[in-house]
């Protein structure tokens, strides 16, 4: 199969919220975190509350594109036990909601398990593709093998300092959307979305991506539909995390949880495009 | 091979008065400038970084041809560094190793205590090149943060270092010499607060910080242009003790023998070797406890093939991929990975690794302060471990007429509250 005749799951479901006028909400949170079963409960409830498209993290112990948030919770769920097989069951039960469920996740989980394997079981499970925050196109020969064989969205992503050829290169082997990262930088909340966001959106269109999405440092529902009407999908993550962190539990947290995407489907549904 | 001459890894300091150039025959062609040494090497890092390290792998291949670079660097090493290091031979020692010759290479004698000057300083001078007035670097146990926070005291360069909380706590003397130097030293407490965990922080830092920022690694792994570039930087201790063991024997040794935290050391005496195949190579890892404990870290002995800090080589890793917390008495070789080039080398056959305990560390730095009056790192002493056992083994062989040379890559000044403790030296009071 080539990447032309893969149907990608994400990106239709982009299509019908760019048909219906507005961008998607696309929220992240780590397998594992409270624990499996109360990671799942949360990207339920995410879903229930106006999440579009989900990202479940693979907890990894070397992860290097995330802030203190997110590494704090990481670390919780590792200590804790959880496995990389629990990925898939996660994946499974969330993709029951209807969303399309794509896993985040460092490269070396992968070449572990086997990046076929790897594919084959997510497939298996239902999930709709990889997003590898430290794996580039021109280093993913096997991947890119691997998501066409399993019909696999894959989400590579740009940088502000990404050059023209890079972003042609990028949005080439992307499938699903283009993952922009709006600055220079690592997840974590941010009281600005960088300028460079716009225009690295703007860029990696006119380089060939038909969906980009822009992540790093959205946490409230003002920047959530600033961004929304200029990129296909508004990405958070660490909000979302220190909703369930701060919380006394998982059911405090849940509600709390609820809360912060209720406010970002807001501030993403205000705008019509 | 005559169009690979391009390719061709200059020894950036030694050219110019230096010792003669051994030939670039088929192995040290085939090691090449990267990305890739066979299956091993790479760029598994984050989009943001590429632009950065594009930069900068233009700019040393620019530095590399322009005779200025390599002058600077050249007089920098006669003036600052003290280069050449000296040939020492240790017979007194090497009477504990089945009776062979033992030449030591002197590294512990360079400015700063250890090898690491050799990288850092040609990697200020590209920070200069770049037009950078920030670098960073992480460190384990203060070497390369020692040696980078002196060339950037030399340079007037910014300097921030990365060091895993439980390393600023072993290595404390360090820690106050880069501020001493002008360096911020930022303790890591995320993960298992050791090496690792300071260079995850280190790309952090430079990921958000890149356009002004030069991170100067510390050993031949990272992503390209790393793993080539600090080896081109440590060729000359090769390349020097090449020439030295012949004007000292009239031949070459039979063996050359390095500890291998991420290989830097191991990879600057073997890379001017790689083309004599009488001479052994042979690399001494961080064997901990014992490799059957899972206390070590002897990456090649016990580890398997995966991705981590922006190279495929092997690591110390779980069946999840993981990564395993390493062990060693050295904090210098307390490193779950390993470059590249070295897992390319061990691929291949060219190069042996082998894993030395804590307790034949030990014992080796013991037999070399008092045989030779010679305080060793105990980084170095795996190495010199790894001499009396593969000296003895050669003596049973028939080869007792043979000649070792070791790569003292450090001196033993930072060690010496660790070898006391160890030792039970220190008087009541003192504890
Ligand atoms: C004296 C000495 N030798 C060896 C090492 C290990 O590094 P490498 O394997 O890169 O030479 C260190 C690192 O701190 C060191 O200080």
């Amino acid at each position: 199969m080539t990447s032309q005749q893969v149907l990608s799951r994400t990106g239709r479901r982009l299509d019908d919220l760019r048909a219906q006028g507005r961008a998607a909400l696309v929220g992240y949170l780590p397998v594992g975190f409270p624990d499996v079963d109360g990671s799942i409960a949360a990207a339920t409830a995410m879903v229930e509350a106006g999440v579009d498209v989900v990202e479940l993290g693979v907890p990894y112990s070397d992860p290097v594109m995330d802030g203190l948030v997110i590494q704090g919770a990481v670390e919780h769920a590792l200590a804790g036990g959880v496995r990389v097989r629990d990925t898939f069951r996660a994946v499974e039960a969330v993709a029951a909601t209807g969303a399309p469920v794509l896993v985040m996740t460092y490269w070396n989980p992968v070449v572990r398990h086997g990046v076929d394997a790897f594919a084959r079981d997510l497939a298996a499970a239902g999930g709709a593709g990889l997003i590898t925050p430290d794996l580039i196109p021109d280093e993913a020969g096997e991947w890119i093998a691997a998501s066409d064989t399993h019909g696999l969205d894959r989400v590579f992503l740009v940088a502000p300092s990404s050059t023209p050829q890079r972003l042609g290169l990028t949005a080439r082997a992307s499938r699903g959307f283009v993952y922009a990262a709006s600055t220079m930088g690592v997840t974590g909340t941010r009281a600005t979305v960088g300028a460079d966001a716009a225009r690295l959106v703007r860029d990696t269109r006119a380089a060939g991506a038909e969906h980009v999405c822009v992540g790093l440092g959205v946490s409230t529902g003002e920047q959530a539909a600033e961004v929304a009407a200029y990129a296909d999908g508004v990405i958070v993550g660490s909000a979302f995390v220190r909703a369930l962190a701060e919380a006394e539990d998982l059911e405090a947290g849940l509600d709390a949880l609820r809360r912060v995407v209720g406010e970002l489907a807001a501030g993403v549904r205000s705008v019509t495009r | 091979m005559t169009q690979q001459s391009a390719e061709q890894p200059t020894t950036l300091a030694g050219d110019r008065q230096g010792p003669p150039e051994p030939e670039l025959g088929p192995v040290a062609t085939l090691a090449g400038s990267g990305p890739y040494f066979g299956d091993f090497g790479g760029r598994f890092v984050p989009e943001a970084l590429i632009e950065a390290l594009d930069e900068l792998d233009t700019e040393y291949a620019k530095a590399k041809a322009d005779p200025t670079f390599g002058e600077e660097l050249a007089h920098l090493h006669r003036t600052y560094t003290g280069r050449p290091s000296i040939v020492t031979e240790v017979p007194r020692f090497a009477e504990h190793c089945g009776g062979v010759r033992v030449l030591l290479k002197r590294e512990d004698l360079n400015h700063t205590g250890s090898h690491k000057i050799n990288n850092v300083l040609g990697q200020a001078l590209l920070t200069r090149r770049l037009g950078k007035r920030r670098v960073i670097a992480e460190t384990g146990a203060g070497q390369h943060g020692v040696a980078t926070a002196t060339a950037a005291a030399l340079f007037d360069l910014e300097c921030v270092i990365y060091m895993g909380e439980e390393d600023t706590r072993r290595q404390a003397l360090n820690v106050a010499r880069m501020r001493l130097l002008g360096a911020e030293v930022v303790p890591v407490t995320t993960g298992s607060r050791t090496l690792k965990d300071a260079i995850n922080e280190a790309l952090r830092d430079w990921v958000t910080n890149v356009r002004t920022t030069n991170y100067v690694f510390g050993t031949v792994g990272g992503p390209h242009p790393f793993p080539a570039m600090v080896r081109d930087l440590q060729r000359i201790i090769g390349v020097e003790a090449r020439a030295q063991v012949l004007e000292l024997t009239g031949r070459l040794p039979d063996a050359v023998t390095a500890c291998v935290g991420g290989g830097s050391n191991a990879i600057g005496i073997f890379h001017a070797f790689l083309d004599d195949p009488s001479v052994r190579l042979l690399g001494l890892e961080a064997g901990g406890d014992g490799v059957d404990t899972g206390r070590h870290a002897a990456t090649i002995t016990g580890g398997a093939p995966g991705v981590l800090h922006g190279a495929r080589s092997f690591l110390l890793q779980d069946e999840d991929g993981q990564t395993v917390e390493s062990h060693s008495i050295s904090a210098g070789l307390d490193y779950p990975g390993v470059g590249p080039e070295h897992a390319w080398l061990a691929s291949i056959g060219r190069a042996e690794y082998r894993p030395v305990t804590d307790a034949e560390a030990m014992e080796a730095f013991r037999l070399l302060c008092r045989t030779e009056g010679i305080i060793p790192a105990i980084e170095s002493a795996h190495a010199l471990a790894g001499t009396m056992r593969l000296g003895r083994e050669m003596a049973e062989n028939g080869q007792g007429d043979g000649i070792i040379l070791v790569n003292l890559s450090g001196r033993g000044d930072k060690d010496v509250e660790t070898a006391a403790r160890y030792f039970d030296l220190l008087d009541e009071g003192a504890q």
